[in-house]
Order: structure tokens, then C-alpha cells, then sequence
């Protein structure tokens, strides 16, 4: 049902480097999962609205005002490689 | 002392340190020793005896363990994830917040599986954790170590997180109380996201009493959460001794649909039913039409925003970055093939497969809507009953390894849990006795689950208070399992 062409296309788009034995693992194991969830393609749902969320809200607001946030050096602690205050990464053209 | 200590329930330990009997510190040392030694692998990190901090009403100072889900300052938090490795959070999350406000001393922070995706704790990265009662059987999952720890003793009780069930069946495996309130209870600020619309903490205890406690110090509006919305009515301890003028909904139907109910798991199930009768309850037959499709939705929705969730981890932010002699996108795709496991990694093309352009509405859509119907289900059940009753899990645990191969069969752990989590509403699940492996060896729990209509915590609270006073299930691991 998922060729391995179909995985390397998703692979792709989820940013994701894989082996060429995941590759062809993937491809199985997602497509024994699919045929499962296919199960739900013969249901009659013609009308019903769909639910992202299942606690009804309005926007949740609060007053526009200014309070204290994480500290740029703390925020930028846990980082691989930060430099002078930001996130250093590596060139889009190595 | 320390080893009868460690056998009292958190509500007899708060209130042996309220009459001064016990003290807080010993009580907190007892079990900082308990979890070092713990030979379950449940715990990832654990407190030095002698660590003090917090105490005061209303906890006392009593221990909790806490998944390693949840952001703790300066303390390592790696989502059971690799890529994650050595993540020191510069900020806490709401509930473990609260529950430090409340008294409470940070015990550990227990495995789990990768990112809350798994049901037997085996997709750790840091190696499975071993049920106590049968030490070569998984203990369920995801919030496994925290099933484990409470069960064997190394912890009064714990915290978890449950997406799909991953509260409810690690409790029911490990033969304790496990209960996922209504989505939005509980603030998730500083809890690592899997699928933001399922997502809920919640307690992991020896009593529905002690449960109870937990839910009502970690409830509420949070500003940093905007989903959050607490529960209004507050949440009262239980003190229900019968289920008289209660009426209790059983769903043969949803039952009949599961594959691989074991037939001890059966037996258990129907001698709870006759329990809940003695006690004076009515049971009556509802029907949940589509629960039984519950899976096929799940394991759509929540893939699909595992898959956006998970796009943070790229090696910029924290955690994990591979680079050398790579581009930006390489950057990406080598850190996330390294620090992801086979689990996640299927989950988040699984997700990103059914979110993809020309699949979103056979996919994405039609699982959301198939959500709805399921939430249709519950409604119109709870017009004619105040709590549905099923089985927790199929089975009772599991031997490591037997199921890794073979993902759908693990997926199918979940069947009678997610569809809750779908609807959103509470779950709980208490021991309800033991039942013999297929194939035989030691006999393991096995877990009740009721479930209530969204917001009616203290309704099922009181229910499986009673019910668990009736069960009397005082069965415990045997030191080492067997």
C-alpha cells in the first residue's frame, strides 16, 4: 500500500534521515497500520463536524500587559550552540 | 521501620507526620533510599536522602515521583528520549508546581516510554522497565516507571501523563489506581507535548483516596495554559461506602470487538460487575457504536500532532544536534534519525503521512469526525447511566519483547482506553484482582475501568472508592517478583 517512494516523500517532509532498511521496514509496518485505520473509511459520516478539540472555548484573553518572561541567557542555556545571544546553525548551503 | 513505612498508603503516611508518629523527613528519606535502590530501572533520576525543601500543609513533605515528561528546573528531563539527553529545563511545570507548593518533595523522575509513545515501557531509551510482579513482564505503558515505583514500594505515589491510556493501563498492569481526569483538569504547561488535544496528567496511587488528593492539589486554571480549565466544582475526597441508586453501563457490544481479551481478564471483569450489583448499583446495558473504532482514530489524531509537536526537536533550540560537514536541512534530518527511536520515528511518518497534502481528508478528517461520533456515544450512554464499567486492558502484562515486533498488536493494548480520550471525559482504573498469564505462571492484576461524563470527578472518585473497599485487593508483589 506504502512504496518505499511514498517513504521517502514523507521522510522528506517530516525532516528525517533513514536507513535504507528503514526505509523498507517503514513502508511494511505503516502499511499494516493504514489497512488498519481504513477501517474507518466505510463508516456513513456525512454531516458530522469534525473535533480538534473537546473542551468548548471562546479566545481566552488576559490584559495586554507587560510581565516579567524567560531571560535570554537562561532561554539560551540548554542550546547546542548559541553565540552572542542567539541560535547558531549551520550555513542552508554547506 | 523504613520497610513498614514504605507499605503505608500516602494517606496513612500524611497522617502519621499530622499526629506526629512519623516524620516528614524520615518518611522522605525512607523512600530516597527505596528509589536508589530500585532494581526496576524505574527511575531516571532520584533525590538524595536528606534532600529537604518544601514541606507544609498539605503534603507535608511527602515524597512524588514524577514522569520524565515534566519540565523540573535545573533537573535533567529527557522524555525517555535521547534527543533530549542531559535537557536541564530552566522552568517547572504547572502541576509539579503545584503539587511542591503544596508540601510535596520531588522523589524522582521516572522512564518512560520515548515522548509518551509506547504501552510497555520498551521504547525508552534507556532500557525497559520490569513490572514487579513478574520481573521478565513489561509493566505497561507509557508512564511505566511511575506504575512500577508506586506498585513496588519506591514511591507513596507518583504522577503521569495519559494520551491514549497511558495512565490507566501501566496502573492496571501493575496492579494499582491510575486515573486520567477530564482533558483540561490539569494545566500541561511544562509537560513535553505528544498530542496536544489528548494529552492529560494525572495520579498514579495505591488508593482512589489517595488519588483523590492528588487531582485536588493539581487542578486548576493555569494562565500559562490556555486549554486549562480546572474543574469548577472542586474536587471532594471519597468517602462513599455503597453504590446504592447508582446505575452503571456496560457495553457488550465495544467488549465483543476486542480482540484478545483474555479470558482471566473476562472472569475478573464479570466478578466486579456482581460486586457493583451486591453493592447496590444497576447495571444496564448502553451502546458505544463506534468505541470500537476508537484505535483507528487514535492512531491517526495522535500521530498527526505528535508529528507537528515533535518538528521542535531539530537540534537548534536543545538537546541533540549532529552536525560536521552538513547543510541546515541535513542538520535536521541527522539529529532526528539519531535521536529519535523506531517508535517515534514510525509515529511521526505516520502523522506526517496522514497530514500530507491529498491524504489530510481521508485521513486527519475523517478520524476527527469519527472523534465526534464517539463523543456522540458517551453522551447519549450517560443519559441512562452514571458510569460505564469496562476491562482496562485486554491482558494482563506481558513478557518483554513479546510484542515489539508486531506494532498494531501493541497498539491494540489501548482499545478500551482511548476512546475516553477521545471524548475527552475522566477514566479510572483500580485493581480488580488477579488472573493467571495464557500459557500460565504467577498470577497478575488486572484492572477496572469506570468512566464518567466530562467534569463528574468526584462522582467516579466515590464510586471506585467504594467499589475498591469491596474489592479488598491486597495482593502485592513478591519482593524480587518471580
Amino acid at each position: 500500500m506504502i512504496d518505499r517512494e511514498q517513504v521517502l516523500h514523507v521522510a522528506r517532509l517530516a525532516r528525517l534521515e533513514l536507513t535504507d532498511e528503514e526505509i523498507d521496514r517503514m513502508a511494511v509496518e505503516l502499511s499494516g497500520i493504514l489497512e488498519h485505520v481504513d477501517r474507518i473509511a466505510s463508516l456513513e459520516l456525512e454531516g458530522v463536524e469534525p473535533t480538534a478539540h473537546v473542551v468548548e472555548l471562546e479566545n481566552v484573553l488576559r490584559a495586554d500587559q507587560a510581565a516579567p518572561s524567560l531571560p535570554r541567557e537562561r532561554a539560551l542555556e540548554p542550546a547546542p550552540d548559541p553565540v552572542d545571544g542567539a541560535f547558531r546553525v549551520p550555513s542552508p548551503q554547506a | 521501620m523504613s520497610s513498614a513505612l514504605l507499605e503505608l498508603t500516602a494517606g496513612e503516611a500524611l497522617a502519621g507526620i499530622r499526629s506526629g508518629e512519623l516524620s516528614s523527613e524520615e518518611c522522605f528519606d525512607a523512600y530516597a533510599q527505596a528509589a536508589a535502590a530500585d532494581g526496576l530501572n524505574a527511575y531516571l533520576w532520584s533525590a538524595e536522602p536528606g534532600a529537604r525543601g518544601a514541606g507544609g500543609e498539605p503534603l507535608h513533605g511527602l515524597p512524588v515521583a514524577v514522569k520524565d515528561l515534566f519540565c523540573t528546573e535545573g533537573i535533567e528531563t529527557t522524555a525517555g528520549s535521547r534527543i533530549l539527553e542531559g535537557y536541564r529545563p530552566p522552568y517547572t511545570a504547572t502541576a509539579v508546581a503545584r503539587l511542591t507548593d503544596a508540601g510535596a518533595r520531588l522523589l524522582g523522575k521516572t522512564n518512560m516510554d520515548e515522548f509518551a509513545m509506547g504501552s510497555s515501557n520498551e521504547n525508552s531509551a534507556f532500557g525497559p522497565v520490569r513490572n514487579p510482579w513478574a520481573h521478565d513482564r513489561v509493566p505497561g505503558g507509557s508512564s511505566g516507571g511511575s506504575a512500577a515505583a508506586v506498585a513496588a514500594g519506591t514511591a507513596p505515589w507518583a504522577i503521569g501523563t495519559d494520551t491514549g491510556g497511558s495512565i490507566r493501563q501501566p496502573a492496571a498492569l501493575c496492579g494499582i489506581v491510575g486515573f486520567k481526569p477530564t482533558y483540561g483538569a490539569i494545566s500541561r504547561y511544562g509537560m513535553v507535548a505528544f498530542a496536544s488535544s489528548l494529552d492529560q496528567c494525572g495520579p498514579l496511587t495505591r488508593t482512589v483516596a489517595d488519588a483523590a488528593l492528588l487531582l485536588s492539589v493539581m487542578q486548576g486554571r493555569d494562565p500559562h495554559d490556555t486549554t486549562s480549565v480546572g474543574i469548577e466544582a472542586g474536587v471532594e475526597l471519597p468517602s462513599r461506602e455503597d453504590l446504592a441508586g447508582l446505575r452503571i453501563g456496560v457495553a457488550r457490544d465495544f467488549s465483543h470487538h476486542a480482540e484478545g481479551v483474555e479470558p482471566g481478564v473476562a472472569e475478573v471483569f464479570e466478578r466486579s460487575l456482581a460486586l457493583i450489583e451486591e453493592l447496590g448499583a444497576e447495571i444496564t446495558e448502553v451502546e458505544l457504536p463506534h468505541a470500537e473504532h476508537g484505535i483507528s482514530a487514535y492512531y491517526v489524531i495522535a500521530p498527526a500532532e505528535a508529528s507537528t509537536n515533535l518538528s521542535r526537536y531539530d537540534g537548534v533550540r536543545y538537546g541533540l544536534r549532529v552536525d560536521g560537514d552538513l547543510d541546515l536541512l541535513g542538520m535536521y534530518e541527522r539529529t532526528r534519525a539519531r535521536g529519535f527511536g523506531a517508535e517515534v520515528k514510525r509515529r511521526v511518518m505516520l502523522g506526517t503521512y496522514a497530514l500530507s497534502s491529498g491524504y489530510y481528508e481521508a485521513y486527519y478528517g475523517r478520524a476527527q469526525r469519527v472523534r465526534t461520533r464517539i463523543s456522540e456515544d458517551f453522551r447519549t450512554a450517560f443519559e441512562s447511566v452514571d458510569l460505564i464499567a469496562t476491562p482496562t486492558s485486554p491482558t494482563v502484562a506481558f513478557k518483554l519483547g513479546e510484542r515489539t515486533a508486531d506494532p498494531l498488536a501493541m497498539y491494540l493494548s489501548d482499545y478500551f482506553t482511548v476512546p475516553m480520550s477521545l471524548a475527552g471525559i475522566p477514566a479510572v482504573s483500580i485493581p480488580a484482582g488477579l488472573a493467571q498469564p495464557p500459557g500460565g505462571g504467577p498470577e497478575l492484576p488486572v484492572g477496572l475501568q469506570l468512566t464518567a461524563p466530562a467534569f463528574a470527578e468526584s462522582r467516579l472518585l466515590d464510586a471506585a472508592h467504594a467499589l475498591e473497599r469491596t474489592i479488598g485487593f491486597d495482593a502485592r508483589p513478591a519482593a524480587g517478583g518471580s
